[in-house]
């Protein structure tokens, strides 16, 4: 007991002090270390994310494209009925023309698959918009097929002996022809972002899921944004304490973390079953969605309405402003950025949502861009998820191009809420 | 709170002592057992008051903040609430203009008239009873917009200016009785947040009189500003007497003293005494008000 004391009693105060310093500042050290590690670690996994998404999809945004000398007989298209015309021929002509050693029917069926089935509907719209064309011929660029564009971008590994490759001996050896002759080449590909889902890979395109997506967040956004505010605003400024609101409370903080699969099944109970609205609509999803996000914006919301300083309701109460009054003269304006702000965190939850979707049939194959919130259609996640689990290898690109899209879209999203909430901001 | 009070264990209210109105000149007002006699001595009533409460009482749920408190305002005189902190002060202030409605589990039973009218009845309209009763808190609490929209708000949601041009007189003469007109004259689209602490005051009460109400309540108007701004509002206080009744609560005797015609102390919930403010602080009644003004607890 006493002797502790006494060897301390030989140190004084300062001297004490003095020999705790380096420990505190080895520890303060070490806790500094420890938050940048974790820093730098988020930030490696954030640049390899995007790191690998851009290095693969970025070549979805091109495609390659094969120049034919294509004729348009006047035997065989009629002005008035242009439709019914084979346009399938004058390009499998234009390339026995172009590698006329090429007559095995086997070997034909190789060289047809160079080009797109896509391209006699080319042709088709070339001769719509330009009848003088019947009767000549044009060199015209032509969408290439998949296997043809996956060789030029080079994804097609040319060191695997020739059972193994995609692309055999032969298909090689014609494109190499065309190359040198500058026949064909890769360039930005519109119809990624202008053309609905397709089986073929090289024709598919996000548009399709991105009106999808757009049409869908509208609804979410015009529904929930209201609601939520509003049951925010009633429950934080004019509902009394009692069972009842706390009751509501615990559920809307339950129902934050309700997995969102379980919305999706709701909402194929009650919109589709009970209501009978349509199926794989931008209308159920963005139902299903709001009934996900209304939590996480009432929480924000909330949070938000409880950061107005109390001495703002007071000096509009004492000046004989009403409960009303109060509200939207001048505490909502006050809240308005943090509500945005959750708003933003619940719709760019709702943007990356597929569980929900895929229960109320949004995971359909949908090739027509949806024109309506009743049409049939897809999201981006999902159209993401369409295309990982296709067979075709050249899907692969068109997934990490779509997620490319889908972040992109997300970030347009983000750079709303910040213009938005600082043109809100409380100027002073 | 210091224990040099002459019971150890806090002034409780004596049971049965509950006199409302009296007036006693007793100086020791202890009861056998330790309790202290708190019935009101003093002055209560005026001629024609403005404002008058009888046998208040509030509670906060179980707390019991507002005992049987009775009291009149005098029309163009300010009347100053004093009494250490906790009293109950602010407490029945705010009931002058049912500010505690807004808090939850608050209840306000007796009488309070404001004109003869009791303003607790069913009929009473609150939003007009605060147009009638304005307010000036502790904190400065301006809107977060410009001078002259602080000071506009008012006389807009209450339909008091018809046209762009009334409504500019009137910020401009509310501005003037104030005395901030001329520092803020060139600058009214100006942030009211980005004035000074005193300067924000000012136009709170600007923003209150610009309502043209008949009584204004200020609950320690001057506890965040530094003594040059205290004067300046303790000057505006007194010239304001000449249009308005005003309520003043302060735990600033000096001020107390300064500017009010009329005193009264709260002590744990009871209005102890209340009378000429020259006689509370030369000549006080009750043993409580004494201990407290001179110093020896609160």
């Amino acid at each position: 007991m006493s002797k502790p004391t006494e060897i301390a009693g030989r140190m004084t105060s300062q001297e004490k002090v003095a020999a705790s310093l380096k420990r505190r500042y080895w520890a303060e050290r070490r806790f500094r270390a420890y938050g940048l590690a974790a820093v730098m670690i988020g930030v490696l996994f954030v640049v390899l994310l995007f790191g690998t998404i851009i290095q693969k999809g970025h070549t979805a945004f091109e495609q390659a494209y094969i120049q034919l000398d294509v004729a348009y007989p006047a035997d065989d298209i009629d002005v008035a009925d242009i439709a019914s015309a084979d346009f399938q021929a004058p390009i499998r002509a234009a390339l026995r023309a172009r590698f006329p050693a090429v007559t095995e029917r086997a070997e034909l069926r190789k060289l047809y698959a160079l080009v797109s089935t896509a391209a006699p509907t080319t042709l088709q719209k070339r001769v719509e918009h330009e009848h003088a064309l019947i009767g000549k011929h044009e060199r015209l660029w032509l969408l290439a097929g998949s296997k043809t564009d996956m060789v030029m971008k080079g994804q097609v590994d040319l060191t695997l002996p020739e059972a193994d490759r995609a692309a055999d001996d032969q298909e090689l050896g014609w494109i190499g022809a065309l190359r040198a002759t500058g026949d064909i080449r890769t360039r930005f590909n519109p119809q990624f972002f202008l053309s609905g889902d397709s089986r073929e890979p090289e024709q598919a395109g996000v548009l399709g899921a991105l009106v999808g997506t757009f049409l869908t967040l509208l609804v979410t956004l015009i529904l929930s944004f209201p609601i939520g505010v509003a049951a925010a605003v009633y429950l934080e400024e004019f509902a009394r304490r009692s069972r009842l609101t706390d009751l509501i409370e615990v559920n809307i903080n339950n129902l934050a973390a309700v997995p969102s699969i379980v919305f999706g099944l709701l909402g194929l109970a009650m919109f589709i079953q009970f209501f009978g609205m349509p199926r794989s609509a931008p209308l159920v999803g963005g139902l299903v969605l709001s009934l996900m996000t209304l939590p996480t914006i009432i929480i924000a919301s909330r949070s938000a309405l409880k950061a107005v300083p109390p001495s703002i309701r007071e000096a509009a109460l004492g000046m004989g402003a009403s409960k009303v009054q109060t509200v939207t003269h001048h505490v909502l304006p006050l809240a308005l950025p943090g509500m945005l702000t959750g708003a933003i965190i619940g719709m760019a939850r709702a943007l990356g949502e597929s569980a929900p979707l895929l229960m109320i049939g949004m995971v359909a194959f949908i090739v027509d861009v949806p024109k309506g919130f009743a049409d049939p259609s897809t999201v981006l996640p999902v159209q993401i998820f369409l295309w990982a689990t296709s067979p075709e290898r050249a899907f692969v690109e068109r997934t990490s191009g779509a997620i490319i899209v889908l972040l992109a879209f997300l970030l347009l999203m983000n750079a709303i809420a910040v213009v938005l909430r600082s043109r809100f901001e409380r100027r002073w | 709170m210091s224990t040099s009070v002459a019971t150890p264990n806090e002034a409780v209210r004596a049971a049965g002592s509950r006199g409302g109105v009296s007036v006693s000149a007793a100086a020791d007002q202890s009861l056998p057992g330790g309790f202290i006699d708190t019935t009101t001595v003093g002055q209560v009533t005026v001629a024609d008051p403005v404002m008058g409460a009888r046998k208040v009482n509030v509670h906060y749920g179980a707390k019991h903040a507002i005992k049987d408190v009775s009291i009149d305002v005098a029309r163009n005189a300010v009347i100053a609430f004093i009494g250490p902190s906790g009293c109950g002060k602010s407490t029945f202030l705010r009931c002058l203009n049912r500010m505690n409605d807004t808090i939850e589990g608050a209840k306000v039973e007796g009488l309070i008239t404001l004109d003869g009218q009791d303003i607790y009845d069913k009929r009473q309209d609150v939003v007009q009873l605060r147009a009638r009763v304005g307010m000036v808190f502790q904190k400065p609490n301006p809107f977060p917009k410009s001078i002259y929209e602080n000071v506009a708000y008012g006389p807009r949601i209450h339909g008091l200016a018809a046209t762009k041009a009334d409504l500019d007189e009137v910020v401009q003469t509310s501005l003037q009785k104030a005395g901030l007109w001329e520092e803020v004259k060139d600058r009214l689209d100006h942030p009211g947040t980005g004035l000074s602490g005193g300067q924000q005051q000012r136009l709170c009460i600007a923003r209150a009189i610009a309502v043209d109400p008949e009584v204004i309540l200020m609950d320690e108007p001057c506890s965040a500003l530094d003594p040059i701004a205290t004067a300046k509002i303790e000057d505006l206080i007194d010239e304001l007497r000449q249009n308005y009744a005003i309520v003043i609560v302060t735990h600033n005797m000096q001020q107390a003293a300064r500017v009010s015609q009329r005193t009264a102390y709260f002590h744990l919930g009871d209005l102890i005494e209340v009378g000429a403010t020259e006689q509370v602080f030369t000549n006080p009644r009750h043993k409580l008000t004494e201990d407290y003004i001179t110093g020896r607890f609160g």
